[in-house]
Protein backbone atom coordinates (compact mmCIF):
# COMPACT_ATOMS: atom_id res chain seq x y z
CA UNK A 1 0.00 0.00 0.00
CA UNK A 2 1.02 3.72 -0.39
CA UNK A 3 0.08 7.47 -0.17
CA UNK A 4 -1.21 7.13 -3.64
CA UNK A 5 -3.91 4.40 -2.86
CA UNK A 6 -4.74 5.71 0.53
CA UNK A 7 -5.35 9.36 -1.00
CA UNK A 8 -7.65 8.28 -4.07
CA UNK A 9 -9.35 6.12 -1.95
CA UNK A 10 -10.31 8.59 0.23
CA UNK A 11 -10.71 10.70 -2.55
CA UNK A 12 -13.42 7.87 -4.47
CA UNK A 13 -14.94 7.41 -0.41
CA UNK A 14 -15.85 11.31 -0.44
CA UNK A 15 -18.96 11.29 -2.14
CA UNK A 16 -20.26 8.45 0.02
CA UNK A 17 -19.31 10.11 3.41
CA UNK A 18 -22.17 12.58 3.66
CA UNK A 19 -25.06 9.99 2.25
CA UNK A 20 -23.52 7.55 4.97
CA UNK A 21 -23.53 9.91 7.55
CA UNK A 22 -26.87 11.23 7.35
CA UNK A 23 -28.50 8.05 6.21
CA UNK A 24 -26.83 6.11 9.16
CA UNK A 25 -27.50 8.71 11.36
CA UNK A 26 -31.26 8.47 10.34
CA UNK A 27 -31.16 4.66 10.97
CA UNK A 28 -29.21 5.28 14.79
CA UNK A 29 -31.97 8.06 15.93
CA UNK A 30 -35.03 5.33 14.54
CA UNK A 31 -33.48 2.70 16.27
CA UNK A 32 -32.89 4.50 19.45
CA UNK A 33 -36.54 5.61 19.25
CA UNK A 34 -37.25 1.70 20.04
CA UNK A 35 -35.09 2.10 23.20
CA UNK A 36 -31.96 0.83 21.56
CA UNK A 37 -28.67 1.86 23.11
CA UNK A 38 -26.02 3.07 20.75
CA UNK A 39 -24.52 0.35 20.91
CA UNK A 40 -27.20 -1.76 19.16
CA UNK A 41 -27.24 0.76 16.37
CA UNK A 42 -22.69 0.18 16.02
CA UNK A 43 -23.59 -3.72 16.39
CA UNK A 44 -26.07 -3.67 13.43
CA UNK A 45 -23.74 -1.15 11.36
CA UNK A 46 -20.44 -2.94 11.57
CA UNK A 47 -22.24 -6.64 10.83
CA UNK A 48 -25.35 -6.16 8.90
CA UNK A 49 -24.23 -2.88 6.68
CA UNK A 50 -27.02 -2.84 4.34
CA UNK A 51 -29.12 0.54 4.36
CA UNK A 52 -32.25 -0.59 3.23
CA UNK A 53 -32.31 -4.04 5.35
CA UNK A 54 -30.81 -2.41 8.37
CA UNK A 55 -34.18 0.09 7.95
CA UNK A 56 -36.60 -2.94 7.92
CA UNK A 57 -34.39 -4.42 10.28
CA UNK A 58 -35.74 -1.68 13.29
CA UNK A 59 -38.75 -2.27 12.36
CA UNK A 60 -38.39 -6.62 12.75
CA UNK A 61 -36.81 -5.51 16.17
CA UNK A 62 -39.72 -3.25 17.43
CA UNK A 63 -42.10 -5.73 16.47
CA UNK A 64 -40.45 -8.90 17.40
CA UNK A 65 -40.70 -10.51 13.60
CA UNK A 66 -39.96 -14.38 13.54
CA UNK A 67 -36.50 -15.42 12.39
CA UNK A 68 -38.16 -17.11 9.69
CA UNK A 69 -39.48 -14.21 8.48
CA UNK A 70 -36.36 -12.16 9.09
CA UNK A 71 -34.45 -14.67 6.82
CA UNK A 72 -37.17 -14.77 4.37
CA UNK A 73 -36.84 -10.33 4.51
CA UNK A 74 -33.27 -10.10 4.51
CA UNK A 75 -33.13 -12.23 1.67
CA UNK A 76 -35.75 -10.52 -0.75
CA UNK A 77 -34.59 -6.91 0.33
CA UNK A 78 -30.76 -8.06 -0.47
CA UNK A 79 -31.08 -10.49 -3.34
CA UNK A 80 -29.64 -7.74 -5.76
CA UNK A 81 -26.15 -8.56 -3.83
CA UNK A 82 -25.62 -12.05 -6.11
CA UNK A 83 -25.46 -9.35 -8.79
CA UNK A 84 -22.54 -7.37 -7.81
CA UNK A 85 -20.70 -10.51 -6.57
CA UNK A 86 -21.35 -11.99 -10.20
CA UNK A 87 -20.08 -8.67 -11.75
CA UNK A 88 -17.35 -8.59 -9.53
CA UNK A 89 -16.03 -11.96 -9.87
CA UNK A 90 -12.93 -10.99 -12.16
CA UNK A 91 -11.51 -7.87 -10.03
CA UNK A 92 -12.13 -9.49 -6.79
CA UNK A 93 -12.01 -13.61 -6.89
CA UNK A 94 -8.18 -13.39 -7.25
CA UNK A 95 -7.48 -11.66 -4.46
CA UNK A 96 -5.71 -12.37 -0.94
CA UNK A 97 -7.09 -12.08 2.11
CA UNK A 98 -8.29 -8.69 1.38
CA UNK A 99 -11.06 -9.84 -0.19
CA UNK A 100 -12.67 -11.55 2.30
CA UNK A 101 -13.80 -7.97 3.62
CA UNK A 102 -13.92 -6.44 0.40
CA UNK A 103 -16.28 -8.89 -0.75
CA UNK A 104 -18.39 -8.45 3.08
CA UNK A 105 -18.54 -4.71 2.39
CA UNK A 106 -19.69 -4.39 -1.18
CA UNK A 107 -22.83 -2.49 -0.53
CA UNK A 108 -24.58 -0.63 -3.62
CA UNK A 109 -22.70 2.80 -2.83
CA UNK A 110 -19.32 0.54 -2.99
CA UNK A 111 -20.37 -1.67 -6.13
CA UNK A 112 -20.63 1.31 -7.90
CA UNK A 113 -17.60 2.98 -7.37
CA UNK A 114 -15.56 -0.21 -8.11
CA UNK A 115 -17.62 -1.52 -11.01
CA UNK A 116 -17.08 1.76 -12.66
CA UNK A 117 -13.17 2.19 -12.12
CA UNK A 118 -10.53 2.57 -13.97
CA UNK A 119 -7.95 2.40 -11.56
CA UNK A 120 -5.15 4.93 -12.02
CA UNK A 121 -1.45 4.21 -11.93
CA UNK A 122 0.31 3.82 -9.63
CA UNK A 123 -2.89 2.79 -7.51
CA UNK A 124 -2.69 -0.70 -5.41
CA UNK A 125 -5.87 -1.88 -6.89
CA UNK A 126 -6.41 -4.55 -4.49
CA UNK A 127 -5.62 -2.20 -1.39
CA UNK A 128 -7.95 0.46 -3.06
CA UNK A 129 -11.02 -2.02 -2.92
CA UNK A 130 -10.20 -2.06 0.28
CA UNK A 131 -9.38 0.74 1.82
CA UNK A 132 -12.61 2.00 0.19
CA UNK A 133 -14.74 -0.36 1.39
CA UNK A 134 -13.56 0.19 4.66
CA UNK A 135 -14.07 4.12 4.45
CA UNK A 136 -17.56 4.11 3.52
CA UNK A 137 -18.38 1.30 6.29
CA UNK A 138 -16.75 2.92 8.84
CA UNK A 139 -18.49 6.49 7.75
CA UNK A 140 -21.85 4.31 8.21
CA UNK A 141 -20.86 2.99 11.64
CA UNK A 142 -20.25 6.87 12.32
CA UNK A 143 -23.64 7.91 11.26
CA UNK A 144 -25.47 5.04 12.97
CA UNK A 145 -23.53 5.80 16.58
CA UNK A 146 -24.45 9.70 16.04
CA UNK A 147 -27.71 8.98 15.33
CA UNK A 148 -28.45 6.52 17.91
CA UNK A 149 -26.56 8.60 20.67
CA UNK A 150 -27.44 12.60 19.91
CA UNK A 151 -31.11 11.62 18.13
CA UNK A 152 -33.20 13.82 16.42
CA UNK A 153 -31.53 17.27 16.94
CA UNK A 154 -28.75 16.75 14.38
CA UNK A 155 -31.00 15.36 11.80
CA UNK A 156 -33.51 18.55 11.35
CA UNK A 157 -32.20 20.29 8.51
CA UNK A 158 -30.40 17.84 6.48
CA UNK A 159 -33.63 16.70 4.50
CA UNK A 160 -32.53 15.37 1.20
CA UNK A 161 -28.94 14.57 1.78
CA UNK A 162 -29.60 11.16 0.92
CA UNK A 163 -30.32 12.20 -2.94
CA UNK A 164 -26.25 12.20 -2.91
CA UNK A 165 -26.53 8.50 -2.91
CA UNK A 166 -28.94 8.93 -5.74
CA UNK A 167 -26.64 11.27 -7.46
CA UNK A 168 -23.99 8.85 -6.84
CA UNK A 169 -25.89 6.51 -9.14
CA UNK A 170 -26.23 8.86 -11.35
CA UNK A 171 -22.55 9.92 -12.15
CA UNK A 172 -21.42 6.05 -12.67
CA UNK A 173 -23.72 5.85 -15.18
CA UNK A 174 -22.94 8.50 -17.20
CA UNK A 175 -19.10 7.45 -16.75
CA UNK A 176 -20.55 3.96 -17.75
CA UNK A 177 -22.44 5.27 -20.47
CA UNK A 178 -19.63 6.96 -22.03
CA UNK A 179 -17.10 4.12 -21.61
CA UNK A 180 -19.24 1.60 -22.95
CA UNK A 181 -19.39 0.41 -26.52
CA UNK A 182 -23.28 -0.50 -26.23
CA UNK A 183 -25.85 0.55 -24.17
CA UNK A 184 -28.13 -2.15 -24.34
CA UNK A 185 -27.83 -3.42 -21.27
CA UNK A 186 -27.79 0.37 -19.31
CA UNK A 187 -31.62 0.62 -21.29
CA UNK A 188 -32.66 -2.71 -20.60
CA UNK A 189 -31.95 -2.13 -16.13
CA UNK A 190 -33.51 1.23 -16.77
CA UNK A 191 -36.27 -0.06 -18.89
CA UNK A 192 -37.01 -3.19 -16.93
CA UNK A 193 -37.24 -1.76 -13.69
CA UNK A 194 -38.81 1.34 -14.51
CA UNK A 195 -42.15 -1.13 -16.06
CA UNK A 196 -41.35 -3.38 -12.86
CA UNK A 197 -41.98 -0.61 -10.81
CA UNK A 198 -44.90 0.83 -12.65
CA UNK A 199 -46.78 -2.97 -12.77
CA UNK A 200 -45.33 -4.40 -9.14
CA UNK A 201 -45.24 -1.25 -7.06
CA UNK A 202 -42.81 0.54 -4.78
CA UNK A 203 -42.39 -2.19 -2.36
CA UNK A 204 -42.05 -5.51 -4.64
CA UNK A 205 -40.60 -4.59 -7.66
CA UNK A 206 -36.99 -5.55 -7.25
CA UNK A 207 -36.94 -9.12 -7.70
CA UNK A 208 -38.82 -9.24 -10.57
CA UNK A 209 -36.89 -6.62 -12.37
CA UNK A 210 -33.89 -8.68 -11.56
CA UNK A 211 -34.94 -11.77 -12.93
CA UNK A 212 -36.28 -10.10 -16.05
CA UNK A 213 -33.03 -8.31 -16.70
CA UNK A 214 -30.78 -11.76 -16.00
CA UNK A 215 -33.00 -13.10 -18.61
CA UNK A 216 -33.14 -10.39 -21.10
CA UNK A 217 -29.27 -9.99 -21.18
CA UNK A 218 -29.14 -13.65 -22.06
CA UNK A 219 -31.58 -13.79 -24.42
CA UNK A 220 -29.87 -10.69 -26.24
CA UNK A 221 -26.43 -12.27 -25.72
CA UNK A 222 -25.70 -12.40 -29.50
CA UNK A 223 -26.60 -8.73 -30.02
CA UNK A 224 -24.96 -6.99 -26.98
CA UNK A 225 -21.97 -9.36 -27.48
CA UNK A 226 -21.62 -8.12 -31.60
CA UNK A 227 -22.20 -4.53 -30.59
CA UNK A 228 -19.52 -5.00 -28.00
CA UNK A 229 -17.07 -6.47 -30.89
CA UNK A 230 -16.83 -9.15 -29.20
CA UNK A 231 -16.37 -12.56 -30.69
CA UNK A 232 -20.03 -14.44 -29.99
CA UNK A 233 -18.99 -17.08 -27.42
CA UNK B 1 -37.04 -3.22 22.84
CA UNK B 2 -37.70 -6.65 22.86
CA UNK B 3 -35.49 -9.43 24.67
CA UNK B 4 -31.85 -9.49 24.46
CA UNK B 5 -31.48 -12.66 23.01
CA UNK B 6 -34.37 -12.21 20.39
CA UNK B 7 -32.53 -8.66 19.14
CA UNK B 8 -29.42 -10.60 18.56
CA UNK B 9 -31.12 -13.36 16.57
CA UNK B 10 -32.62 -11.20 14.24
CA UNK B 11 -29.66 -8.99 13.80
CA UNK B 12 -27.48 -12.23 13.51
CA UNK B 13 -29.90 -13.38 10.88
CA UNK B 14 -29.93 -10.50 9.26
CA UNK B 15 -25.67 -10.74 8.72
CA UNK B 16 -26.02 -13.83 7.52
CA UNK B 17 -28.41 -13.81 5.04
CA UNK B 18 -26.27 -10.76 3.42
CA UNK B 19 -23.38 -12.11 3.85
CA UNK B 20 -24.41 -15.47 2.22
CA UNK B 21 -25.96 -13.55 -0.98
CA UNK B 22 -23.03 -11.75 -1.06
CA UNK B 23 -20.19 -14.39 -1.08
CA UNK B 24 -22.57 -16.65 -3.03
CA UNK B 25 -21.00 -16.30 -6.21
CA UNK B 26 -17.67 -16.25 -5.20
CA UNK B 27 -17.90 -19.43 -3.61
CA UNK B 28 -20.29 -21.26 -6.66
CA UNK B 29 -17.49 -20.35 -9.26
CA UNK B 30 -14.24 -20.27 -7.23
CA UNK B 31 -13.38 -23.33 -9.66
CA UNK B 32 -14.03 -21.56 -12.46
CA UNK B 33 -16.85 -19.17 -13.80
CA UNK B 34 -18.85 -20.42 -16.72
CA UNK B 35 -18.92 -18.10 -19.69
CA UNK B 36 -21.97 -17.41 -19.63
CA UNK B 37 -21.66 -16.06 -15.96
CA UNK B 38 -18.59 -14.36 -16.94
CA UNK B 39 -20.86 -12.62 -19.83
CA UNK B 40 -23.10 -11.93 -17.34
CA UNK B 41 -20.31 -10.69 -14.83
CA UNK B 42 -19.56 -8.13 -18.07
CA UNK B 43 -23.05 -6.88 -18.93
CA UNK B 44 -24.45 -6.47 -15.58
CA UNK B 45 -22.74 -3.37 -13.94
CA UNK B 46 -24.73 -0.99 -16.97
CA UNK B 47 -27.95 -2.91 -16.07
CA UNK B 48 -27.51 -2.44 -12.34
CA UNK B 49 -26.58 0.90 -12.21
CA UNK B 50 -29.40 2.11 -14.04
CA UNK B 51 -31.67 0.14 -12.04
CA UNK B 52 -30.40 1.57 -8.99
CA UNK B 53 -30.85 5.15 -9.83
CA UNK B 54 -34.89 3.67 -10.53
CA UNK B 55 -34.42 1.95 -7.01
CA UNK B 56 -33.23 5.22 -5.54
CA UNK B 57 -36.11 7.06 -7.33
CA UNK B 58 -38.63 4.51 -6.82
CA UNK B 59 -40.77 6.94 -3.89
CA UNK B 60 -40.83 9.75 -6.43
CA UNK B 61 -44.69 11.21 -6.12
CA UNK B 62 -45.56 12.48 -9.86
CA UNK B 63 -49.07 13.22 -8.72
CA UNK B 64 -48.34 14.86 -5.44
CA UNK B 65 -47.57 18.35 -4.32
CA UNK B 66 -43.75 19.03 -6.24
CA UNK B 67 -44.94 16.83 -9.43
CA UNK B 68 -41.21 15.13 -8.87
CA UNK B 69 -39.73 18.51 -10.30
CA UNK B 70 -36.98 18.40 -7.69
CA UNK B 71 -36.20 15.09 -8.56
CA UNK B 72 -35.94 15.31 -12.29
CA UNK B 73 -33.99 18.74 -11.97
CA UNK B 74 -31.69 17.38 -9.71
CA UNK B 75 -31.12 14.43 -11.89
CA UNK B 76 -30.72 16.43 -14.94
CA UNK B 77 -28.42 18.76 -13.37
CA UNK B 78 -26.31 16.24 -11.70
CA UNK B 79 -26.04 14.73 -15.62
CA UNK B 80 -25.07 18.32 -17.22
CA UNK B 81 -22.52 19.10 -14.40
CA UNK B 82 -20.90 15.92 -15.21
CA UNK B 83 -21.09 16.15 -18.83
CA UNK B 84 -19.65 19.43 -18.64
CA UNK B 85 -16.56 18.65 -15.64
CA UNK B 86 -16.19 15.04 -15.25
CA UNK B 87 -15.77 15.72 -11.59
CA UNK B 88 -17.30 13.51 -9.45
CA UNK B 89 -17.52 15.71 -6.11
CA UNK B 90 -19.00 18.68 -8.35
CA UNK B 91 -21.34 16.70 -9.97
CA UNK B 92 -22.68 15.19 -6.25
CA UNK B 93 -22.64 18.23 -4.49
CA UNK B 94 -24.09 20.48 -6.97
CA UNK B 95 -27.46 18.11 -7.56
CA UNK B 96 -27.67 17.75 -4.48
CA UNK B 97 -27.81 21.01 -3.32
CA UNK B 98 -30.12 21.73 -6.15
CA UNK B 99 -32.38 19.07 -4.81
CA UNK B 100 -32.21 20.04 -1.05
CA UNK B 101 -33.42 24.60 -2.43
CA UNK B 102 -36.12 22.67 -4.53
CA UNK B 103 -38.01 20.76 -1.68
CA UNK B 104 -37.83 23.31 0.55
CA UNK B 105 -39.10 26.52 -1.55
CA UNK B 106 -41.62 23.94 -3.60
Amino acid sequence: MNRTTLKYSFMRSLPVMAGYIVLGTGFGVLLADKGYSFWWAILMSTVVLAGTLQYVGVELLATGASLISTILMSLMINARHLFYGISMLKKYGKMDWKRFYAIFALTDETYSLVCTDDVPEGVDREWYYFLLSMMNHSYWIIGSFIGAFIGNTFEFNSAGVDFSMTALFVVMLVEQWEKSRTHIPALLGGGITLICLIVFGADYFLIPSMLIIAAALLLLKPAITKAEGGDEA
Amino acid sequence: MIDTGHSLLLIGAMALCTMFLRFLPFIMFSKGTPKVILYLGDVLPNAIIAMLVVYCLRNTDFTGLTHGIPEIVAVLSVVAVHKWRHNMILSILTGTVIYMILIRVM
